[in-house]
């Protein structure tokens, strides 16, 4: 058996145990921290198939970078205010299950019949050539520029998009107000985000 | 030493001078000193105005039919949509810009940007011919339409918009895993190739793998199928129509729906045109479901902003009726339903806003009550625009369903016809019903309509435009023939 294969059949099982623990985890800090496993393992699969930048990446923008900010906003928020969840349609879980499983055992099938399993195409090989890294700019910077700078713009208004749900404009709140506001606890207005979090 | 492609910039002229002013217009909003819409709307039509003169530059375009590395179209096509949706952007600015000086206290100076951006997306989509960028461009159109949804903040809004991206989000997730599928079937994501073969190319010359192609148009269809909002893919089109602020319905109904068709258009005509006897049998199942979904629960609404989001689900599946037919003539007549639909939507949600006098108050259907004494002017613009949606003579709408229709019949898909009639029957019911509120019921006590001037004449252009369509149908259908053939 190659390397190759022992590694993914290590690494498999736990990137899927990991997604699986990330669902079921009632801690939100423990679920970021099962992703940052499946993150990993990810990034082990991109090594696998030949592609050491993507592993580089992976790791440095997604297990790093991201995961970091992402346990900041969880403990920003407050770890124990988690929202107690309410199934109202139970008849939608079995359903669901049902469904999940068609859809892997169609994905399953699609590609077996597609390419194959444990076969690296001959392609691979051909787009890696002058060392992987190198690949990846060129292609980035002729083919894919566009795509590129496309990026760009959806990373601009994912920011301002952050900055309008976010900031919300402060206003002058007159005693009259806020003793109205006391009599009626549930008012059209939203209040301010993050005011909970405020000690 | 690395070939570089040309950098050929025109073709994509429209969405830069889109992006440069939704710029424009957010150091705008950071140095305004006091919230103000008119500046706010001056900067958004200097946008909108020249991208659409050079949209029409492309009109007859004489370089190369795919530009920038093949990833974007040069095509009529894509002339065509941009207009619709620079124009629906236009009518979307205007209204907010009424709805904001009626309340204030709910104005947010990044609408225009935002929808700028938004629009920016929805041009793209049309006109991109690689999967990557529809994809991107997907992503551009959702983001700002999330934001814009909850952009007053109100409790109502605020949840529409989360129930937006959760399942927005969920839906991107499939299209993107359709366009994995694509890249594994075809080793391309280019719609098109001409450097390097394409989807298309791989397809009809039996390369690549029929299995993952078939993967992947299953799945590109669910990614569609939510942004067109086609059952059961539809779930979330009530609840964000009922709670998204009506000026960015009006925009969103209409645009969204115009850019994912012709995207679809492009993708499935285009792109998987070597399977199109595997994908017009899905194609026929959702505009099935969809009309008698979209049809069947808009008779039990009493909300007229849901209502008109069961009607729009249903167009959604009349639109994908014209579709069955994989060929210029379906293609044809999908797009004279959309441009038709848009003009409806925008009108429709146009008078919504002035019917509720201030935020999103009155929308239920006892407000209509009596509408006809009040504002006959607003009634009678409301009727013209339900008539179109019923699909009743002699307006742009009835010719819409009779083209869609014959495109079905004509590709031998009659049974789907047949259901498509019958549906329309069942939804003139709760159209009508609204105009006999508006005429035949008393008015309620208390209710009083908004009196703004600008709103008014933007829907009694619209209203104009879809009586002229309706008895000249020949001036679009003209326009869209030399559109409508899309080549590879």
């Amino acid at each position: 058996m190659p390397l190759d294969n022992i590694v993914f059949w290590v690494f498999a099982p736990i990137s899927i145990a990991s997604a699986i623990g990330m669902l079921l985890v009632r801690n939100a800090v423990h679920a970021a921290l099962f992703l940052i496993v499946n993150f990993f393992c990810l990034a082990v699969f991109y090594l696998l198939l030949d592609a050491p930048f993507l592993f580089a990446v992976q790791i440095v923008v997604y297990a790093g970078a991201i995961m970091v900010l992402f346990l900041f906003v969880i403990m920003l928020l407050g770890v124990d205010s988690g929202v107690p969840i309410h199934e109202r349609l139970l008849v939608q879980r079995p359903l669901a299950f049902l469904l999940g499983a068609a859809f892997v055992v169609e994905m399953f099938l699609a590609i077996r019949a597609g390419v194959g399993f444990a076969t690296k195409a001959p392609a691979v090989f051909t787009a890696n050539e002058g060392g992987n890294t190198q690949a990846v700019a060129k292609i980035l910077f002729t083919q894919y520029f566009f795509p590129f700078e496309v990026t760009s713009v959806l990373l601009l208004v994912a920011a301002i998009a952050a900055m309008v749900l976010a900031h919300r404009k402060a206003r002058t709140v007159t005693q009259a107000e806020i003793d109205a506001a006391a009599g009626e606890p549930d008012t059209e207005e939203m209040p301010v985000y993050g005011a909970e979090a405020a000690p | 030493m690395i070939p570089t492609p040309a950098l050929e910039f025109r073709p994509i002229l429209p969405e830069i001078l889109l992006c440069t002013f939704a710029i424009v217009g957010m150091l705008y909003e950071a140095f305004a000193r006091r919230p103000d819409p008119v500046p706010h709307l001056a900067i958004a039509i200097v946008g909108i105005g020249p991208a659409a003169v050079t949209a029409y530059a492309l009109w007859d375009w004489s370089g190369p039919s795919y530009v920038l590395g093949d990833t974007v179209a040069v095509d009529r096509f894509s002339v065509v949509s941009r207009f619709v949706l620079l124009g629906a952007a236009f009518v979307g600015c205007l209204y907010y810009t009424h709805y904001a000086s009626r309340d204030p206290g709910s104005f947010r100076g990044e609408f225009y940007p935002l929808t700028l951006f938004a629009t920016a997306g929805m041009t793209l989509i049309t006109a991109a011919n690689d999967l990557i960028v529809i994809f991107l461009a997907l992503e551009l159109l959702s983001l700002s339409l999330y934001v814009l949804t909850g952009i007053t903040g109100r409790r109502r809004a605020s949840e529409a918009a989360m129930k937006y991206f959760l399942l927005g989000a969920f839906s991107s997730a499939f299209f993107l895993y359709g366009v994995a599928m694509a890249y594994g079937a075809a080793t391309s994501t280019k719609i098109v190739g001409v450097a390097a073969p394409g989807i298309v190319q791989a397809l009809a010359g039996q390369t690549g793998s029929q299995a993952l192609a078939l993967l992947a148009m299953a799945l590109l269809v669910v990614g569609f199928a939510f942004k067109v909002s086609a059952a059961p893919f539809h779930m979330w089109t009530p609840d964000v129509y009922q709670g998204a602020p009506t000026p960015v319905v009006a925009f969103m109904g209409a645009a969204t729906k115009v850019a994912a068709f012709f995207a679809l258009i492009r993708v499935f005509d285009v792109g998987l045109q070597p399977l199109t006897w595997d994908w017009t049998p899905v194609i026929y199942g959702l505009a099935v479901v969809s009309i008698v979904v979209g049809s069947v629960v808009a008779i039990a609404q009493r909300d007229v902003k849901r209502l008109l989001a069961y009607s729009s689900i249903a167009h959604a599946g009349f639109i994908l009726t014209g579709l069955t037919a994989a060929n210029s003539t379906g293609i044809g007549a999908a797009m004279f339903y959309l441009v038709a639909y848009a003009v409806v939507t925008l009108g429709a949600f146009g008078i919504v806003m002035l019917v509720s006098a201030r935020g999103e108050e009155q929308t239920s259907l006892d407000a209509y009550a009596g509408l006809a004494r009040r504002s006959p002017g607003l009634a009678a613009l409301m009727t013209v625009f339900l008539l179109s949606l019923g699909g009743i003579p002699p307006t742009a709408g009835f010719i819409a369903k009779v083209t869609v229709f014959s495109a079905a019949i004509g590709a031998g898909n009659w049974p789907l016809a047949v259901v498509g009639v019958v549906a329309s029957v069942v939804a003139a019911y709760f159209y009508v019903r609204v105009i006999v509120y508006m005429y035949m019921r008393e008015p309620a006590e208390g209710i009083e309509s908004d009196d703004g001037v600008m709103p008014r004449i933007a829907a009694g252009v619209l209203a104009a435009g879809i009586v002229v369509l309706g008895i000249f149908p020949g001036i679009l259908t003209g326009i869209l023939e030399p559109a409508s053939i899309v080549r590879w």
